[in-house]
Order: C-alpha cells, then sequence, then structure tokens
C-alpha cells in the first residue's frame, strides 16, 4: 500500500470519528432532554388529569394505555351539576371532566396523535408561550380551569422544552376530547 | 531649567484646562441625563409618573409628545382613543426594515380609551436598555383625578357596556399576546398605519391630530431614519382590486395581522391577514395568498361542517375567517382579547369584500402555500 492511500484512510478515519462522536453527543443530549422531561412530567402533576383513572383492585390508578391521552372520548356524562355554595367545583372520577363557574373543561390529548393530539400543530416556542401566558398557542383564547398554567409558566425555558420533547415521542393515542362548554352568564 | 519648568508648567496648565472642559462637559452630560427620565424597568404606581402630563390636573399633555392615528384603529368595543409616542432626545426609530421598525430605548406609549366622553384607562408602553418592552395599564377614576395602576392580571368590569356585558381592562399576559405577535411589538406605529395616502374610506377612521404625524413628518423631523426611499416615495397602500378590498383588507391589517403574520410565532400556520412592505412582498396581499380559497386545517367549537375555507369567495356564511370575527363565544372569537362587542361595521365591510370575490383563487401563491399550511388557527 503506497504511503499517499495510507495518509488518506488515515485522514478519513481521523474526520469521521468525531463526526461520529458529535453525533452520539447530540443523540445523547436530546435523550438526556427527553428523560428530563419524563421526570417534570411526572412530578409535575401533568398525569393527574391528562391521564385518565381507571378502577384497579387497589383504586382508582392511571390508566397507562391511555397515557396523557386527556379526556376519553367515548365517556358519556350526565350534565354537571351546577356550583352550590362552596362547593363550586366538581370532578369525574377519571380527574378529566372539570365543572365550574367557568363551565366544563376536558384535558387535553398531549399525546402526539397527528389527528386528534393538542399539540400537534404547536412548535416549541408555542407551547412555551401558552404555559407562559395561559393562551392557545400562546395568543389565542384562554386556557381554562384547573390547568395550573401559572405554577408551570414559571418553569424554565430548558424544563418546557424538556417537557414538550418528551410529549412529541411518547406513544400517540387517538382520542377526540369533547369542546369545553363556557358557562353562560 | 527655568525654563523647562516654565513649559512644563504651561503644559500641565493646558491639560489642566482640557481636563476641566472634559469634566465640565462630563457634568452637563450628566446632568442633561439625571433630567431625563429614567427608564422604568417597573411601572411606576400613578400615570402622571410615566411623564405623558406637563400639568396632570388640568390632563395637559406634554407638549413634546407626538399625538397620532393609525389609518387602521383597532376595534375597542366603540372606545375613543387617543395615542401619544415619546422618543429620547436626539433619538430617532430606524426604519430600515419598514416591516418591523427598531425604537429606540426610552421610547415611550401611551394610548387612552374613553366610553361616553369619560376616560376609562390609559395603556402604557416603554422600551427597555435591554430591547424589551414594559407593558402596564392605569384605570382612571370616576372623577378623573387619578389614574392608578392595575393588577398585572387586569381588571375586570371597568365599563358597563351594556347587556351584562363590560370593559375589561387587559392583563399584563392580555398585552404580550397581542403585542408579542410580531416582532416590531409596536401595533399602530409603522409604515402602513401612518403612510402619507390614507384611506378614505377606513373604518372608525379617526382625523388625523396635529401635528399630522405621518411618514413625511417622521423623516422630516428626523424621527424616523434609514427609512427605505421607495417607501416615502411611494406611500404604503393596500395592494387591491376596488377601495373596498383595499379598506377591508386594511382592517384586517389592523384588527388581525398582528398575530397572523409571517414574521411572529404563529407563522408556522401560513395564515398572514398583514400587510407588508419589504422583501416578502409579492404581487398579492397577504392575505388573499394565504386566505382566500385556503382550507382550515383545525376546528374550532360549533363550526359548521361546510365551513372548510378561511375565505371562501362569494360565500361569507361558509367562511371561517368571517364566522370568527362575528363571534364573542371565548372559545371562538376573534380577536380572542380586547373586544366583548362584534364591530358590525366591519362583519359588513368584510362580508361585502367576500361576497365580491370571484371564484377561483385569485393567487397563484396559494397552491404552494397550502401545501406548507399547517395548524389550527388558535
Amino acid at each position: 500500500m503506497k504511503a499517499s492511500r495510507i495518509l488518506l484512510i488515515a485522514a478519513a478515519v481521523a474526520m469521521s470519528v468525531p463526526a461520529i462522536a458529535l453525533a452520539q453527543s447530540k443523540t445523547s443530549a436530546k435523550s438526556a432532554q427527553v428523560k428530563r422531561g419524563e421526570y417534570m412530567t411526572m412530578v409535575s402533576g401533568c398525569h393527574d388529569c391528562h391521564t385518565p383513572l381507571k378502577m384497579g383492585a387497589n383504586g382508582p390508578e392511571p390508566d397507562m394505555s391511555r397515557m396523557l391521552s386527556g379526556h376519553p372520548q367515548d365517556m358519556q356524562l350526565p350534565p354537571a351539576p351546577g356550583p352550590t355554595g362552596p362547593w363550586n367545583a366538581h370532578v369525574a372520577a377519571t380527574l378529566t371532566a372539570w365543572a365550574g363557574p367557568w363551565g366544563v373543561s376536558y384535558t387535553a390529548n398531549l399525546t402526539p396523535d397527528p389527528e386528534t393530539g393538542v399539540l400537534r400543530d404547536f412548535t416549541e416556542q408555542q407551547f412555551i408561550q401558552t404555559m407562559r401566558t395561559g393562551k392557545h398557542q400562546g395568543q389565542g383564547r384562554q386556557i381554562l380551569p384547573p390547568m395550573p398554567w401559572p405554577m408551570i409558566g414559571k418553569m424554565t425555558d430548558q424544563d418546557l422544552k424538556a417537557i414538550f420533547a418528551y410529549l412529541r415521542q411518547i406513544p400517540p393515542v387517538k382520542n377526540k376530547v369533547p369542546d369545553p362548554i363556557i358557562a353562560t352568564q | 531649567m527655568p525654563v523647562l519648568s516654565e513649559m512644563r508648567t504651561r503644559r500641565i496648565g493646558r491639560w489642566t484646562s482640557i481636563i476641566g472642559v472634559a469634566l465640565a462637559a462630563i457634568a452637563l452630560l450628566g446632568s442633561a441625563a439625571a433630567a431625563r427620565r429614567p427608564l422604568s424597568r417597573s411601572a411606576p404606581e400613578l400615570l402622571q409618573e410615566t411623564g405623558l402630563y406637563a400639568d396632570f390636573g388640568r390632563h395637559q399633555v406634554d407638549p413634546r409628545h407626538l399625538e397620532f392615528a393609525p389609518q387602521y384603529p383597532l376595534w375597542s368595543d366603540g372606545a375613543a382613543k387617543k395615542r401619544w409616542i415619546s422618543l429620547p432626545a436626539r433619538a430617532a426609530i430606524d426604519g430600515s426594515n419598514p416591516d418591523v421598525w427598531a425604537f429606540p430605548a426610552g421610547t415611550r406609549f401611551w394610548k387612552e380609551f374613553s366610553f361616553g366622553g369619560r376616560r376609562i384607562e390609559t395603556r402604557f408602553m416603554e422600551r427597555q436598555e435591554d430591547g424589551t418592552w414594559l407593558y402596564a395599564a392605569y384605570e382612571w377614576n370616576e372623577d378623573q383625578s387619578e389614574a392608578r395602576l392595575v393588577s398585572e392580571r387586569g381588571k375586570p368590569k371597568a365599563f358597563d357596556l351594556g347587556g351584562g356585558r363590560s370593559h375589561f381592562i387587559p392583563s399584563v399576559n392580555d398585552c404580550k399576546s397581542c403585542h408579542q405577535g410580531h416582532p416590531a411589538q409596536v401595533l399602530g406605529f409603522g409604515a402602513l398605519q401612518l403612510s402619507s395616502a390614507r384611506d378614505p374610506n377606513a373604518i372608525h377612521g379617526e382625523p388625523m391630530p396635529a401635528p399630522g404625524v405621518d411618514l413625511q413628518y417622521l423623516v422630516d423631523n428626523k424621527l424616523l431614519k434609514r427609512l427605505p426611499r421607495a417607501v416615502l416615495e411611494n406611500p404604503p397602500v393596500i395592494h387591491a382590486a376596488t377601495p373596498a378590498e383595499r379598506t377591508a383588507l386594511g382592517y384586517l391589517h389592523g384588527n388581525c395581522g398582528h398575530c397572523h403574520n409571517d414574521a411572529g410565532s404563529l407563522r408556522n400556520l401560513g395564515f398572514s391577514l398583514r400587510h407588508v412592505q419589504g422583501p416578502a412582498r409579492r404581487d398579492a396581499e397577504r392575505t388573499v395568498a394565504t386566505a382566500v380559497g385556503q382550507p382550515v386545517k383545525g376546528r374550532f367549537p360549533g363550526q359548521a361542517p361546510d365551513a372548510k375555507l378561511r375565505v371562501e369567495p362569494g360565500q361569507p356564511e361558509r367562511s371561517v375567517l368571517l364566522q370568527r370575527m362575528g363571534s364573542r363565544n371565548p372559545l371562538v372569537q376573534m380577536p380572542p382579547v380586547g373586544t366583548v362587542m362584534i364591530d358590525d361595521e366591519a362583519i359588513r365591510l368584510v362580508t361585502q369584500w367576500i361576497r365580491d370575490l370571484e371564484a377561483p383563487v385569485r393567487s397563484t401563491e396559494a397552491t404552494g402555500k397550502t401545501a406548507q399550511t399547517k395548524g389550527e388557527d388558535p
């Protein structure tokens, strides 16, 4: 083998090693971000309302087959009772339907389902703005109670980006959440 | 030696006087800076502390501030509005990008809202050193003797509009949701709104207050610099087939374009109702290119099954844009904030525009854009 050929091969190897290392480092950073997002989603209580509860042997438990897919579309509910006295809010047993002075709200499908996922057209920036302002896509209608956006909106950009990255890659669940009902004044 | 000593003394004396002059200049500049109002950082408690008035007791606005009126004003449930801008001394707006003017730190804007001849609120914006804008709103008391800072969360029921509706003083988030929808963040003070070629048919149009702040005025008074010569020589006008279309598209620019545009965070919708001057300008207005004949990807609560296009030529009742303008259901209405009453005059204007549109879609750009369009209109 000629010396020049050896040199060429050596140069190619030398150039490809950093490229592979860079790609691996990017993948690893992404994976760390998703893991952080999974953790933040868990400890911030997102599952409490966005993953429906089902009755298990030991009482209510999250139905992980519908993880973060919001209020089940097939769940039929009678009209919500009106606010009475200090008991001015009511919640369905799944914790996915809430009634109060604002009307009735159903928790959103946060999975990346291309047809029914509420975040399907959100950019990362819009997701962050939504959490900061409490407005749909950061600029639209007001998000209804009990979504705790004032608390979540205090998270760092890094944490919100991590949550968004995590939600982008969880299993999609096709579930068309009903439209909210606005209370008539 | 005595000569050397004299030379040294003279040199020292010269340097002393140079330093003295420099110190005096610095002191003068310092006192001038001290006299100028410092940037707010946080909003003052009282409106008069923002510097709007020369004599607050008489409601006499500082004559150094410029009153202006955009040609396509934002609908605010029929409120009468007055607006002022104040630029720092010797500072100017950079108009090199005619679609996104850059305002110097210290720029202040005020907008006063009145119903039935009574001031209800005055909104205040101030550009900070770091480039961000401060947003605040002040509520006037009953006898108009005081205007006090409103909570960041806004103030409901600030004025009874009748029919169970009332004026809401916006929260800081409300302010940001509109103003931050476009990189300029200033909504009513731009090239089209201050064009010397004003639309005589603009609805809710207001007479231009003295001294007549338009592009020419700003350039002549060195308050606007680096504006492309072409924009001054050919004052911005909506590109339209008819005067009625010009007025309709102007209304959409003034009322919708601050969120629905190609430069802000909702650009992924591919839905722009904003007139542009710069390189993004093509033959057709962006509204025609991105709304007329263009499908709505998402849906809003209660959307009729046959309402599938943002604007369906000849079919106002099936055009989603008009349906959302004509709703005040909080989940549906457009704009989503700042109004609780439908703008009937605008509905008539836009209805007629859509009725007059001829199928098929006139925009050659439309097809290409459709493929890229994604997203539910918020």
